[in-house]
């Protein structure tokens, strides 16, 4: 149990994906002008991860590991050079599904969320935990802790920073920073604050 | 003729991918702790995006509306794949230290974004040197920001000493905060403030 806790830990504040690794940049800078709306991303993200991670890992685990074959008659057969494409392909897919699926069943949800699941698609977050996934050989059970951890590490990151965005309107800023070039600024804090988790051990 | 030095040159100052569209910030900012990383990555990224716009524009004529998004992705993840197998095949060194950045170039929205935006209207040429434009305005924040943090983190550039370290003996204390994540989104400020302040038409 304690094993779980610590990559859901570890996901969230240590190796939080947007602060340390710096994914889903672009959707994390776009998307954090307001608290509500941050909310909204930070649940389609962590429901994607959810989802997705696992799926890549039983892909990666029964198609593409080598050796992964061996049922087929293929004992030697690599086809993880394949990854980057099939990853793709299950995210694009499965967002997809999703949307159709929350169109069809919650339609109130649909219109909170539809917007960005599409942008979903291309956040690197969501990619980056399948391949990040892949080269710390997480199980099924590992890899779909890690994605709620993941997921829920990026919500905390943009609704923090969506609050702060908030407060920052009314604030006297150089006209040349105004905007993007503040947000980056704040965000470079607010990665300086998170290293201070690093320190932690259990 | 103006309409390709336009497409080639505009991106890299007056409609800069990273500092003015604010895409491909994803997978730029972790590779810049060094500066062959650096480069690198931009080699990677100029040949992804100028490929990528040449072929989708290629076939932009026959590509149905509906499924454009899954197509784009095919094409991208074949030539991110073939370059993070170069990659293996002969800098091994290289590709152990860009760990899953190759593989995140599928998802940096430089590539999908001039696919979208510009690709699927223009030819062949015209998308080719716009692809190869906005990497080199990628490439070149990222070696802006890889020449600091290189040269104040560890005091060298690819790798060879420029200032003597006090490790080494020399007189330079290294600035630590410098190879750390939070180094990078500073300068990426910075580098926006100085250039909307250059061209005060971009200021928002």
């Amino acid at each position: 149990m304690s094993h779980y806790f610590m990559i859901f830990f570890n996901s969230v504040f240590i190796d939080n994906i947007a602060l340390t690794f710096f994914l889903g940049m672009c959707t994390f800078i776009a998307v954090s002008k307001k608290v509500d709306t941050a909310i909204m991303l930070s649940a389609a993200v962590i429901v994607v991860e959810v989802i997705t991670v696992p799926v890549n890992n039983l892909l990666y685990t029964f198609l593409l590991k080598k050796g992964a074959l061996a049922w087929a008659g293929y004992p030697n057969l690599d086809l993880s050079f394949l990854g980057l494409i099939c990853y793709i392909g299950v995210i694009a897919a499965i967002v997809q599904i999703l949307e159709m699926a929350l169109d069809k069943y919650f339609p109130a949800l649909y219109n909170a969320l539809g917007i960005f699941l599409p942008l979903i698609t291309v956040n690197c977050a969501i990619l980056g935990a399948a391949l990040f996934m892949v080269e710390r050989d997480y199980n099924v059970m590992e890899s779909t802790v890690y994605g709620a951890g993941v997921g829920f590490g990026f919500g905390l990151a943009i609704c923090l920073l969506a609050g702060i965005r908030e407060k920052l309107v009314y604030s006297d800023i150089p006209k040349g920073l105004r905007g993007v070039g503040v947000t980056f600024i704040i965000v470079g804090l607010m990665a300086m604050s998170f290293k201070a988790f690093s320190g932690l051990q259990f | 003729m103006a309409k390709a030095k336009d497409a080639l040159l505009d991106p890299l100052f007056n409609n800069n991918p990273i500092a003015l569209q604010i895409l491909g910030i994803c997978s730029a900012l972790a590779v810049t702790n060094k500066m062959s990383t650096a480069l690198t990555m931009t080699v990677a990224v100029v040949l992804v995006t100028a490929c990528s716009n040449a072929a989708i524009s290629a076939i932009r004529n026959h590509i149905p509306n509906s499924i454009r998004i899954i197509v784009q992705m095919t094409i991208i993840a074949t030539l991110v794949i073939i370059i993070d197998q170069m990659l293996k095949a002969y800098l091994y060194e290289m590709s152990k230290a860009l760990s899953v950045y190759v593989g995140l170039i599928i998802t940096n929205c430089i590539v999908m974004g001039r696919a979208e935006a510009y690709a699927m209207k223009n030819p062949v040429g015209l998308s080719l040197l716009d692809g190869i434009g906005n990497g080199l305005g990628y490439g070149i924040v990222l070696l802006a920001v890889g020449f600091v943090r290189e040269l104040f983190g560890s005091g060298k550039l690819f790798g060879v000493t420029i200032l003597n370290t006090v490790n080494d003996g020399g007189w330079y204390v290294t600035n630590g905060l410098m190879l750390l994540a939070p180094s990078a989104f500073f300068l990426i400020g910075f580098i926006i403030w100085g250039l909307r302040t250059w061209k005060p038409e971009l200021q928002e």
